[in-house]
């Protein structure tokens, strides 16, 4: 087989030495593993989306199309149990506050780093990497901990240490897309303002900011995204059924019995994502252009 | 320079969540149930019981480590492999595609890692879609589910293999054509030219690929969760997770933080120097 694939692309070569196309030879085992993988990341997602409108109980025997685990089933389904509209409503309820703490938060973060040079600076920048990597069990069990002994009756388990812990562990990522976008700026505008009568607060509220705000509007769409879809933090800093979120519930019912109400209520969390990531994107398009840099998917990839 | 005042404070603030946060690991370890707050109070008893059931005879928890270190080197050699080739295909020869492929290669990162296993959850299932297809090769009433160390491996993999993909891609991406031709130029072959100048030039992007996939999978229990309820299968992250339903877990919890820390600092110092070397270049 391999034998066979390499000589029909050594003539291949032969026939295209004189042309030069990036690769020297059509890449058949390549596109074969690219296909190959995009099928595979992709197809188990699609499937479980679908077997959410399936008739029966099963997630893996088609019965038929119905909404039973949507909205028809009067005690199922996703849109008539309390228990899960309550874990949509923490969903939304942390994403949107964890990202209005973190955005604001993460912005002057890396004005700070990036203006201001110093052992202060890197040290800050240092450590907000630091949970930049950190595996996220390590973060979640040692707040955990720091609520239940030091700050024990300080920050209740629940919502409010939940909350703290997404806002520690997402703060990194307004930081280093905005500061990548400032990189690119430049500290040029703001010299001109100030050269002009502005002072450092109004060179920055009225330049500098609009002038970063496709990448802000990145950063609200990402750490939402990611708050939604976020488990183990989570997790680790829940207290009761109440601060349950769409991601544990998921995870509490895949391990005992699902039905397709689990694939419906994944689906939600899918679609919210997707259209955030999406309406972010769009808007960071939007507000760029005419600035420099490239814009687009490049930067999101870029991270 | 009421400028720099107002950045300072409100720079000082998550400067402050930070640290609490990076210090939190090594100052709350050891308070439970009785916290010491005091360094010299420090009882070093449950952090001793803890380390030693990972060597020794009686080790419960030295199967769990060695497995996680067998697990993640396997996952990350395998999300390396594939990775590679997929970031190659993308940078070099998907011409027109490559917008698609590249909007395909980022989607499973918005799309709840929870998620993405329960679908295979689904899939694996012994009656399911996998064995159907597998069924003529022998795999028909495989139970995929049960603390398979393939399927956790694999769950490992598709897990984390988009942020392997990604750097990979950027640095190949940045290659420019010119060095390639260069080395054919200079009488290289297809494949020398392949192993003596692409590979060298994207080595700094596989390494951080490599621990960027590898550093997440040491602190992973939720695959495990999910694809195999078997303690077979059980990683770092399992024996972690589990103290949390036990009473009285926090202690032995925070020694095993303690230690996974410890793990994973060396890859994590090195990914962070990296980072700053190469913030540090771009000035």
């Amino acid at each position: 087989m391999s034998v066979a694939l390499e000589s029909r692309s050594s003539e291949v070569t032969q026939q295209k030495s004189g042309r030069f196309i990036g690769p020297w030879r059509k890449p058949y085992t390549l596109r074969a593993v690219t296909i190959g993988y995009l099928l595979w990341s992709l197809l188990p997602v699609v499937i479980a989306v679908i077997f959410s409108f399936n008739e029966g109980r099963s997630r893996i025997f088609w019965q038929g199309f119905s909404l039973r685990w949507w909205s028809q089933d009067p005690t199922d389904a996703l849109l008539h149990d309390p228990a899960m509209l309550q874990a949509m409503r923490q969903t939304f309820t942390l994403a949107i506050l964890t990202v209005l703490i973190v955005v604001p938060l993460g912005t002057l973060f890396a004005i700070g780093i990036d203006r201001w040079h110093g052992r202060v600076p890197r040290t800050a920048n240092f450590g907000m990497l630091m949970t930049f990597v950190v595996p996220e069990i390590i973060l979640g069990v040692s707040l955990y901990i720091l609520f239940t002994n030091l700050l024990k009756g300080l920050v209740p388990l629940g919502t409010p240490a939940q909350l703290l812990g997404l806002a520690t562990f997402q703060l990194s990522y307004p930081v280093v897309i905005v500061r990548a976008r400032l990189l690119g700026i430049g500290p040029e505008y703001e010299e001109a303002a100030m050269d002009l009568g502005a002072t450092p607060g109004q060179s920055i509220r009225r330049v500098l900011l609009p002038l970063l705000m496709p990448a802000i509007m990145a950063s609200v769409a990402l750490v939402f995204a990611d708050v939604v879809d976020d488990f183990v933090t989570v997790q680790a800093l829940s207290s009761e059924a109440s601060s349950e979120t769409l991601a544990q519930k998921i995870y509490a019912a895949s391990r005992a019995s699902p039905t397709p109400e689990v694939n419906a209520a994944a689906t939600v969390m899918l679609i919210t994502t997707l259209l955030v990531v999406g309406l972010g994107l769009l808007l960071y398009r939007r507000l760029s252009r005419g600035q420099e840099g490239t814009g687009g998917a490049g930067d999101f990839t870029s991270l | 320079m009421g400028g720099t005042l107002w950045i300072l404070v409100l720079f000082v603030v998550p400067l402050y969540v930070v640290f609490s946060v990076a210090f939190g690991t090594v100052d709350t370890v050891f308070r439970q149930p009785v916290p010491y707050y005091a360094p010299w109070w420090w009882s070093f008893s449950t952090f001793d019981d803890t380390l030693s059931k990972f060597y020794g005879e009686g080790g419960i928890y030295q199967a769990a480590l060695v497995r996680t270190f067998v697990y993640v080197f396997l996952a990350s050699l395998i999300c390396l492999v594939v990775g590679y080739a997929v970031a190659y295909y993308t940078a070099r020869c998907a011409a027109r595609y490559k917008g698609l492929i590249l909007i395909l290669l980022v989607s499973p990162l918005w799309i709840s890692y929870l998620m993405r296993i329960y679908a295979w959850q689904g899939l694996l299932e012994t009656n399911g879609p996998i064995n159907f297809l597998l069924g003529p090769f022998g795999f028909r009433d495989t139970n995929w589910l049960e603390g398979m160390h393939i399927t956790v491996i694999l769950g490992l993999v598709y897990g984390y293999i988009p942020f392997m993909i990604l750097p990979v891609y950027a640095s190949l991406d940045r290659i420019q054509e010119s060095m390639l031709e260069a080395g054919r130029d200079l009488g290289a072959s297809g494949r020398q030219t392949f192993w003596r100048v692409t590979l060298p030039l994207s080595r700094p992007a596989i390494l951080a690929g490599i621990v960027i996939v590898s550093l997440p999978m040491f602190g992973d229990y939720y695959t495990n969760d999910l694809l195999s309820t078997n303690p077979r299968t059980s990683m770092f992250g399992n024996l972690i997770s589990v103290q949390r339903e036990a009473p009285g877990g926090s202690t032995r919890m925070a020694s095993l933080v303690l230690i996974l820390s410890l793990i994973v600092l060396i890859p994590m110092a090195y990914y962070l120097r990296e980072t700053r070397r190469a913030s540090e270049r771009d000035r």
